[in-house]
């Protein structure tokens, strides 16, 4: 570790702590459909839009309805984005004349993008067309991120309202979601992301003469040894920017590129390393102000924000530590810079560890580095910020919501603790609230493990995708099925996915771990909604000291250790074990 | 829920084109007016021929080159099929092919770890100061310069952390290579 790599670190918090607020405060002002400084240019085109499609901006609708209406929606663009995939050798804007996409890669794709996960099973380059990427792919990237603000919008909503029985309309918020804040982020953002060498063309893809040409001696599969000579190098292009942007933005995560932001064409610089890492935790992070404003308690906000950064700070020490240790497989090698397998030098180490921090902490999935050659504490990192839900200032939104269920575990168990019925700003928390708590909490280790369980034990279609043998297999399926349910995207990215088997697990994986979970989760806030307020008295556990930060942490702590712990000693902790023990695989 | 249903599918073929051909096309429109070559891939020609990207890495193993890192994409360096290895850190498979990069990049002094390690994407453009000053007696010797020019080259070449705090110092390769042709 070295002074200037935390100096990095402390300015990216230190950015996330002065945006938070602004953008926070401006959040609300285009939830409560207050007036914004940008409303002369954005109404107007907010109202075609509600009269082209129908939306009566002033109906508000209860927490079935809004549900229905997610559903519905993200039906629809589930289906377009399958055909525009299936279809795209008929379709234009594919100067490398690539075919249809198979059916079952491209049904998970489609779910993959549809719940914010952007898992990718397929190489893009040779994959998918430009159209596809533009307008099967990148559109859900606006679209699932608008999706989780309203519904922390519509969760935050629940927890402020008094006897009320709706929480808003789901067609605007996800429309201002879009318009005020994802769309002009990015418009400025995308700009930026070209001036530093990140690239936005519909060229076909450019053939450069190599300076050095190489003969390349590879043995096939007879043990015969061919020698080919390399004189060119092909140098995929595209609209990548634009896509860039909202990908980051909206905590989404699905690269353009095979190698995601590792690649010199989509992350070209360390000051483009910066922003993305910085927009993947702002909106999140302005969230938790908005909560604060919303329900009227800007203390509890930043008490929220407080209890996320314990665990940032915690991850990034942890991962950081990790990958500066020299490994002890390797000799006759300098290795002070610590673990550079699967890195990029212009990022080094330091900021490759902040980005596989901040990227699982939230929802987002993108990488700086492969994180499958992480050391295994270091890879151990990622993989627990996913465990435990990603709520580290989250997903766009799906971060904010998963950390309200641990908020409203923790009073349960401070109201227990003293003998009273919990409350929750004002509102009293009842069996109900609770029930529908663990099922959201219990949802997600089921899948994650059965599925996991089911892939280890089968060698024909589960460890024959293997790319890592040893206690890194069992860490490589984990982490796919961990990321596929936390709707994460990102992977130990040695396990071949592309597989009639993966393709189809983690295709439920990915479409359980958002509905099954969203819909719990709108349930409750339907139900807080309807709630009186009860004026705080002498026993009421305050939600706003530091006392309810340690609590909060210990819940997310004890719930997350009691659930994985098992697995992941057989994992990673083994790994590393062994590792020093000098065993290789 | 009819009514429901019909304003879904009108939004998402609206929204699609707004967002995934208007958005696109917008940003295109502004990348290509005011940052052309980077919007284009920072490409390099020589004599008329185009002969790589700037900051896309290409693979150099002769004696008389400064080394690129090894990589993963493809055959190595294909551009067109970027990749990490994804070997861990228990994998028989990377120590072996690190011994071997040692074995074939060693001076008698330890190598520094990113001349033997493989960048995530495959492509990375650079390599640290202390891997190109490594490689530099071998490249003098094999080019018939002498240590002093060769290490001035590469000192001209070097750049620091951007804004002198983000990133890491590195240099470029292809820029170095092609640098080193002009040296006489």
């Amino acid at each position: 570790m070295t002074s200037n790599g935390w100096l990095q670190i402390l300015l990216f918090f230190a950015s996330v702590l002065l945006l938070a607020k602004p953008l926070g405060l401006y959040m609300v002002k285009v939830f409560e459909r207050t007036s914004t400084p940008f409303d002369f240019a954005l109404r107007p085109l907010e109202r075609l839009l509600y009269k082209l499609t129908g939306v009566k901006e002033d109906e508000e609708m209860g927490w079935q309805q809004y549900a229905i209406a997610m559903l519905i929606f993200s039906a629809a663009t589930l289906f377009l984005t399958y055909a525009i995939e299936r279809l795209q050798g008929l379709l234009p804007l594919n100067p490398q004349h690539l075919p249809g996409v198979a059916p079952g890669l491209a049904w998970n794709t489609a779910v993959s993008f549809t719940t914010n996960t952007n898992w990718q099973s397929y190489v893009p380059e040779t994959t998918m067309s430009y159209l596809t990427q533009m307008l099967g792919l990148a559109t859900h990237n606006f679209w699932s991120a608008a999706v989780g603000m309203a519904l922390a919008v519509a969760l935050i909503r629940g927890i402020a309202r008094r006897e009320a029985s709706t929480l808003g309309n789901f067609w605007v918020d996800m429309t201002r979601s879009i318009l005020y804040v994802l769309l002009p982020i990015c418009v400025v953002y995308a700009t930026v992301l070209v001036s530093q060498g990140v690239v936005q063309n519909l060229r076909p893809y450019d053939t450069v003469k190599l300076v050095e040409a190489q003969s390349v001696t590879t043995t096939g599969t007879d043990g015969k040894k061919t020698t080919t000579s390399i004189a060119t190098q092909t140098i995929a292009q595209g609209p990548v920017a634009s896509q860039e942007a909202i990908k980051m933005l909206g905590t989404n995560g699905g690269g353009f590129f095979n190698t995601n932001s590792a690649h010199p064409f989509e992350n070209p610089t360390p000051f483009t390393n910066y922003l993305q890492m910085l927009s993947i935790f702002l909106i999140p992070a302005g969230l938790t102000v908005t909560l604060g404003r919303m329900v009227g308690s800007t203390k509890h906000g930043w008490a929220v924000f407080a209890a996320m950064s314990v665990f940032f700070f915690l991850g990034t020490t942890a991962a950081y530590k990790a990958e500066s240790q020299p490994s002890p497989m390797m000799h006759h090698v300098t290795q002070t810079q610590g673990n550079m397998e699967g890195k990029e030098v212009r990022f080094g180490v330091a900021n490759s560890a902040l980005f596989a921090t901040v990227t699982t902490d939230a929802s987002c999935g993108a990488v700086n580095a492969m994180h499958d050659s992480f050391t295994p504490l270091g890879g151990l990192v990622p993989l627990t910020n996913i465990l435990l839900g990603e709520i580290v200032f989250g997903g766009v939104g799906a971060g904010l919501y998963g950390m309200l269920i641990f908020v409203i575990l923790a009073v349960f168990l401070a109201g227990l603790m003293v003998g009273r019925t919990p409350e929750y700003l004002g509102k009293k928390i009842e069996a109900v609230d609770v029930q529908l708590s663990m099922l959201y909490l219990l949802i997600f280790p089921l899948i994650i493990l059965s599925l996991a369980a089911v892939s280890v034990l089968a060698p024909t279609f589960g460890t024959s995708s293997l790319g890592n043998q040893g206690p890194h297999g069992l860490s490589e399926i984990l982490y796919a099925f961990a990321s596929a349910v936390g709707n994460n995207g990102s992977a130990f990215a040695g396990l071949n996915a592309n597989t009639p088997w993966y393709n189809s697990s983690l295709g439920v994986a990915m479409f359980c771990g958002r509905f099954l979970m969203i819909v719990p989760m709108l349930a409750i806030a339907g139900n807080l909604a309807r709630k009186k307020i009860v004026p705080a008295s002498q026993g009421t556990f305050p939600v706003t000291t530091p006392l309810f930060v340690v609590l909060l942490c210990s819940v997310i702590l004890i719930v997350g250790a009691l659930t994985f712990f098992p697995v992941l000693s057989l994992g990673p902790i083994l790994e590393h074990l062994q590792m020093h023990a000098g065993r290789t695989y | 829920m009819k009514r429901t249903i019909v304003t879904a599918i009108l939004y998402t073929v609206i929204t699609a084109i707004a967002l995934g051909i208007g958005y696109p096309l917008a940003i295109t429109a502004i990348a290509q007016a005011l940052f052309h070559d980077k919007a284009n891939g920072q490409l390099i020609a020589q004599n008329g021929q185009v002969i790589g990207s700037a900051i896309i890495g290409q693979p150099f193993t002769g004696p008389g080159y400064f080394h690129s890192r090894p990589s993963a994409a493809g055959a190595g360096y294909d551009a067109a099929n970027s990749s990490g290895s994804n070997l861990g850190p228990t994998s028989k498979a990377l120590a072996d092919r690190v011994a071997a990069s040692v074995a074939s990049e060693q001076t008698g002094a330890p190598v520094p770890v990113d001349l033997v390690t493989a960048s995530g994407s495959g492509l990375d453009p650079d390599i640290t100061p202390e891997a190109a000053y490594y490689q530099a007696a071998r490249i003098a010797k094999e080019r018939g310069l002498s240590d002093a020019a060769v290490n001035g080259l590469i000192a001209r070449h070097v750049t620091q952390r951007q804004f002198g705090l983000l990133g890491e110092p590195r240099v470029n390769v292809l820029a170095l290579n092609l640098a080193l042709a002009q040296l006489r």
